[in-house]
């Protein structure tokens, strides 16, 4: 083992591994904070929906589009200011955690917004005609109802944050691509650089597994 | 009790005033289950609809014991909305909700307390008979019994009036059967003002004490439903009837060609419908007759029979007198 892998450091690995680890965990929690409310947002200014406020909607829409479309490292680098204003440093997991959850929660509040969409409009109208509240109707009917789709975009936001974080390890980011770029594509380790893959192909394994349990256990069709 | 005065609706469709109401007058009385018949596109769902506000006319004024409910606020609408159930075709309950929960939602959102709501979604699965399935989830119901979720639902807080849009169309005959004899007994029990909407004649036959009939977005016909459905007038209204009846006219006009004599047809209703009208009457007045078609059933809770005959020799004359005489209505399809 130790043959094949002269150049890896296991302790390396394993402290670039927590950084990942630890930056995953922080931006999705606030991505998901984020993108949830924009996500409900987004659907219920849309059209013929419960507010449909088509001004309000173009306004956010717009900027999920606009934020979208930004490749992830161009983001990184624009961002650089806002992050040391917001967390004190651009770099090292804090530093990563602003850019990260600015490029994923448009993306998320996509999915959940495509979520709510699928449920069925007769179950609106069966609230509504109880005498609820547009509020009542997102938290007592829309969000329980979308459950299942929710939780299968938060799973893919979470995949996309892994490679997002692998990413910011351009910009110093620290964690698993941090390790990847330093020794593997800048010093020729190519050793290290399969171990860092391979620690990342088992973590989106684990997300997938993890996002499919919680929309099966949450499935009641 | 519910009061349409002169309701056009209209919908925008592509900046285009689509017409689906056209100036609706319509009294439905308390306690009563009120039968709205009419085609697919002919306004029904969207006349419902409006009972509750979940639609807003274009013009014209919904009057619910009185009050002209189109003057509420948001708030005053909610709590309106409270004291209307609503069933629907595809029954609408939350997937991600057992029964129990099903039930209880329109109770947790008007605020009830939890030791109540638990006793009264008890109570409401007993009345519905699932009580063995409160805690499965809809997915795992028949439409029969997702139907009767429905209606457990649809009463948790307790509503005077009682919208069924299209609630029997999604089942099969005897489901239909057990769901409207449900909802026949619920309107007795709670006095219950019930809007039944279908585009099956059988459906209000079985139930209903009025209907109306909808067409094109107006009402063209209406009154008590024994007499719509033994007389009906409008020829939107016989198609309706002559589909329940499974009577193709053309078929029965063709068949007459070979009968002689008078050909009429006698309606029995209530009490009549068991007398032994006809045999005293061909005694009394020499005539001969033959039933080309009949049929003898309910309307309701009351029995009614309705005879195609042809009648030859005697006087014929005499025998119509006398059949008016006995309470039955008498049509001359034939001279
Ligand atoms: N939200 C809407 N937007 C535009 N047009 C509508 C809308 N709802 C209904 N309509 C139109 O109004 C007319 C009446 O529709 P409605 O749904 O009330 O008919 P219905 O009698 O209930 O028919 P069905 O038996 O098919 O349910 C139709 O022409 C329909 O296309
Ligand atoms: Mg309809």
């Amino acid at each position: 083992m130790n043959e094949l892998f002269v150049n890896v450091d296991w302790s390396d690995i394993w402290q670039a591994t927590q950084d990942t680890l630890l930056m995953l965990g922080g931006s999705l929690l606030f991505t998901l904070i984020l993108g949830l409310p924009l996500g409900v947002l987004l659907f219920l200014t849309g059209p013929r929906q419960l507010l449909d406020q088509p001004a309000a909607y173009r306004v956010i829409a717009l900027i999920v589009n606009v934020l979208r479309s930004i490749p992830f490292v161009i983001l990184l680098i624009v961002l650089i200011p806002f992050t040391t204003w917001l967390v004190g440093t651009s770099l090292g997991v804090l530093g990563a955690i602003p850019p990260l959850v600015i490029g994923a929660a448009p993306f998320f509040a996509r999915l959940v917004e495509t979520a709510l969409r699928e449920v069925d409009r007769g179950i609106i109208e069966a609230t509504q005609a109880m005498g609820a509240s547009t509020r009542q109707i997102v938290f007592g009917a829309l969000l329980p109802e979308a459950r299942p789709g929710i939780l299968a975009g938060a799973t893919i936001t979470a995949i996309t944050l892994v490679s997002y974080t692998a990413m910011s390890g351009l910009i110093g980011g620290g964690g698993l691509g941090d390790l990847a770029i330093r020794y593997g594509y800048q010093r020729f380790q190519t050793d290290v650089m399969v171990v860092t893959v391979l620690v990342l192909i088992v973590l989106v394994q684990l997300l997938q597994m993890i996002g499919d349990k919680l929309v099966r256990h949450f499935s009641r069709r | 009790m519910i009061e349409f005065i002169d309701v056009h609706k209209s919908f925008k469709v592509d900046g285009r005033d689509i017409p689906a109401l056209n100036g609706i007058d319509l009294k439905i009385e308390a306690g009563q289950i009120f039968g709205i018949i009419g085609h697919s596109g002919a306004g029904k769902s969207t006349l419902v609809r409006h009972i509750n506000l979940l639609e807003k006319p274009t013009r014209g004024r919904i009057l619910i014991g009185g009050e002209d409910i189109t003057a509420r606020d948001a708030a005053g609408l909610r709590e309106m909305r409270r004291g209307i159930g609503m069933i629907f075709q595809h029954f609408n309950l939350l997937s991600s909700k057992t029964v129990a929960e099903n039930i209880a939602f329109p109770l947790r959102l008007a605020g009830t307390p939890t030791a109540k709501i638990h006793q009264r979604v008890n109570e409401l699965i007993a009345r519905v008979g699932l009580e063995e399935h409160a805690r499965k989830y809809p997915a795992q119901l028949s439409g029969g019994q997702k139907q009767r979720v429905g209606i457990a639902r649809a009463l948790a807080t307790g509503p005077r009036i009682l919208l069924c849009d299209e609630a029997t169309s999604a089942l099969d005959p005897q489901t239909t059967q057990s769901v409207l004899q449900l909802l026949a007994e619920i309107n007795r029990e709670f006095n219950l003002t019930i809007v039944v909407i279908t585009h099956e004649m059988d459906v209000i036959r079985r139930i209903g004490d009025r209907v109306a009939v909808l067409d094109a977005g107006r009402v063209v016909e209406t009154g008590p439903v024994a007499d719509v459905f033994l007389h009906p007038q409008h020829q939107t209204t016989q198609r309706f009837v002559r589909e329940a009846e499974n009577v193709d006219e053309q078929e029965e006009h063709a068949a007459f060609e070979h009968v002689p004599g008078r050909i009429i047809r006698l309606t029995f209703r209530g009490e009549s419908t068991y007398q032994p009208v006809l045999g005293q009457v061909a005694r009394e007045t020499g005539v001969d007759f033959s039933i080309l078609s009949g049929r003898i059933d309910r309307i309701k809770d009351t029995p009614y029979g309705q005879l195609t005959l042809s009648l030859t020799d005697g006087q014929p004359d005499a025998a119509l007198q006398r059949f008016a005489a006995a309470g039955l209505t008498v049509e001359v399809l034939r001279a």
